[in-house]
Formats: C-alpha cells, sequence, structure tokens
C-alpha cells in the first residue's frame, strides 16, 4: 500500500527534520535513494519549484515528491503525515511554552543541532551540485574527466553564487533570470 | 464555533498563499494580519512563536500557524490553521507537477530548468554559507559540522541518527563543560 508507506516516510520526516523547510532536503534525498521512487534530477526541479511558488517551501517540497511517487493523493498523504508530528508536538509544548524555551535542556541540545544541520544541507549542496553543475551525463558516456566539468555551467554557478550573496534580494529573482538565461543560452 | 474555525482556516489559507520560500519569509504578512488588523498577539509574542518553532520538528510556517491556531481555539484552531497555510501549496503544486509531467521534455522547459537547478544549487549553498556564520560559533561546532558532513556523504547513514546523536552531543557537552567550570 503505497499510501500508508509514504504516510509512514514524511511523519519521520516531520519528526526528524528540525530546523524549517530546507533540513527536510537532505530526508527527501536519502528516501529517493533509497526506494528508487524518485532521482537526483526530480530533486533539483522540486526545489526550483518549490522556492519559486507560493507556499512555505518544506510544504511546497512534500507536495511535490508525494505528487510524483502517487499522484494526487499521494501530495496530499504526503503533505499532511509530514506536518502530523509537529501539530502534536505544538499541542503538547503550546501549553508551557514558557517552560519549554527557557529549558537548558533545549538550548543545550541545539548547541549540537544547529551545527549538525548546517552538515546536513552542505552535504545536500554536494549533490545537488553533482548533477547541477557538473556533466555527470557526459562523463558517464565518455569516461573522459573534462567532459565532467562544464566551464559554463560552472561560471553561472559562481556569478549566481556571487550576486546572491551581494545584493540578497528574494530567490524568486534569482530562479526567473535564471530561467531566461538558461533558455536564451540553451543549456 | 465552527464559523471560527472556517475563518481561521480561510486567514491562515490566505497566508500561505502569499508566503514565497521558507522561515521567516511569513513573518511581514503574519504580522499584518495577526497583529495589526486583528491584535490576536502582540509583536513579541510572534517572534517568540517564530524563535520557538524553529526549535522544534516540523516546517516553521506550519508550526508558527500551530501556535496561533491554538492560542486562539485549542486544538481545532490548531488543526484548521495548519490545514489552511498548506492547502494553497497543496493545489498549486499539484498542478504544476501535473504540467511538468507534460512538458518536462520539451527542449526549452529542460533548458531553463538546467539553468535553475545551478541558481538552486547557489542558493541552497548561500543559505549553508548564512547558518554556518549564526550556528557554528566554536571548535566544537566546527568538528559537528564536519563530521556530520562527512558522514551524510560518504556512508548510507540515516539523518535521523545524525539528527539525534548531535542533539545528545550538544547536552553531553554543555553539561561536562559546566562540570568543569
Amino acid at each position: 500500500m503505497i499510501y500508508l508507506r509514504l504516510a509512514w516516510e514524511f511523519v519521520q520526516i516531520g519528526l526528524f527534520a528540525v530546523g524549517g523547510g530546507m533540513a527536510t532536503l537532505p530526508f527527501l534525498q536519502r528516501l529517493g535513494e533509497r526506494t528508487g521512487w524518485f532521482d537526483q534530477q526530480l530533486i533539483t526541479d522540486m526545489i526550483a519549484i518549490s522556492e519559486s511558488t507560493p507556499g512555505p517551501i518544506g510544504i511546497n517540497m512534500a507536495t511535490f515528491v508525494g505528487y510524483n511517487t502517487a499522484g494526487v493523493l499521494g501530495g496530499i498523504v504526503a503533505t499532511l503525515a509530514e506536518i502530523l508530528p509537529s501539530i502534536i508536538i505544538l499541542v503538547l509544548v503550546s501549553k508551557s511554552l514558557a517552560r519549554f524555551s527557557s529549558s537548558r535542556y533545549v538550548a543545550y541540545a541545539f548547541y549540537g543541532l544547529r551545527p549538525a544541520v548546517t552538515g546536513l544541507i552542505a552535504a545536500a549542496v554536494v549533490s545537488v551540485f553533482r548533477t547541477a553543475v557538473l556533466n555527470i551525463g557526459l562523463y558517464q558516456q565518455t569516461g573522459l574527466l573534462p567532459d565532467l566539468i562544464s566551464l559554463k555551467y560552472l561560471l553561472f554557478f559562481t556569478i549566481m553564487l556571487v550576486s546572491i550573496r551581494k545584493y540578497k534580494k528574494s530567490p524568486v529573482l534569482y530562479i526567473a533570470i535564471a530561467a531566461v538565461a538558461g533558455i536564451v543560452l540553451k543549456f | 464555533m465552527a464559523k471560527e474555525l472556517l475563518g481561521m482556516y480561510l486567514l491562515f489559507f490566505k497566508m500561505g498563499m502569499v508566503t514565497f520560500g521558507g522561515g521567516y519569509a511569513m513573518l511581514p504578512i503574519l504580522r499584518r494580519e495577526i497583529v495589526e488588523k486583528r491584535a490576536w498577539l502582540t509583536d513579541e509574542q510572534v517572534i517568540d512563536f517564530f524563535a520557538v518553532s524553529q526549535t522544534l520538528p516540523g516546517i516553521i510556517a506550519s508550526n508558527v500557524s500551530v501556535f496561533i491556531g491554538y492560542q486562539r481555539r485549542k486544538t481545532p484552531g490548531a488543526i484548521a490553521a495548519a490545514l489552511g497555510v498548506v492547502t494553497p501549496s497543496v493545489i498549486i503544486i499539484t498542478l504544476i507537477a501535473a504540467l511538468m509531467q507534460d512538458f518536462q521534455y520539451h527542449p526549452m522547459v529542460r533548458h531553463a530548468f538546467k539553468a535553475i537547478a545551478i541558481c538552486v544549487c547557489a542558493l541552497i549553498l548561500s543559505a549553508v554559507i548564512s547558518m554556518w556564520k549564526r550556528g557554528v560559533k566554536d571548535w566544537a561546532g566546527v568538528v559537528i559540522a564536519v563530521a556530520v558532513f562527512a558522514l551524510a556523504v560518504f556512508t548510507q547513514v540515516s539523518p535521523v541518527w545524525l539528527v539525534l546523536a548531535s542533539a545528545f552531543a550538544g547536552v553531553a557537552m554543555k553539561r561536562a563543560g559546566k562540570g568543569k567550570a
């Protein structure tokens, strides 16, 4: 029963992804590798669409993956399953919110969690980089190392990164620029 | 009661609809609707909800919605708010994903998405740089971040274990540090 498995996987993601939408990315990548439901290409499409459409990015990613795994109902199941654990936890915490947020142990746990989530998302960048910037397809055909690195892609990546850091505009703007550049320059 | 819950659902539907991106992207619209228009909460309370939401599992936008819904109408309010904030995503993403399946092999779409993928990679790397600056404050942090990064890249270990282990490591190190001092 695909819907039950999907629900179970997304309940786990909702329970263990701490720190917001982007923190679910490493879990989604591992889910694809483990189950074969979707590949790395779909993951990069997923991030692109989730960043550039209305709605919180974490919710958008859950719906996108769920839809591509099991259709319309799959998207609904994945999304609801992902928010279910936090609804339960938050309702429980709400009653003693002040005590929770001033707890020493919560602060201690986050002393370890913040760097860990940074490391996890950095690892996700590596696998996105492999499919997005490196020319894996051509390299696999020819086996030649120079074919792996595309100067055009690498240059575009650098320009994007520098302008994102420098101008700090909305991601939607950068994605729109990239879409136009991709069509005009035939990426 | 039912009418109020429907109102709650529609309010969060509207806010989900105009939020782009993640985390604090929802803050401006939330302030306008909840603090300025309705005076349900103060500015400080909204900021507190965001701060606590980051320290809990789940998507920040839905976490904040649950807190506000609960504050107003207990558990039914929390559920109405959470469902409201995710509904626009479900509708819009389902439509786009369905369209994508028809057009994803069109050359122009592929060219656009190839470049968008590169842009997205830069966007996430930029987010990691910001997170590093905010969250990695000392050598212990560097060690944890690098260790988790290496384990995630080179092994098949589940992120679940890495998250649990680092939370315990944080508690253990802070307690040990306190003992010495």
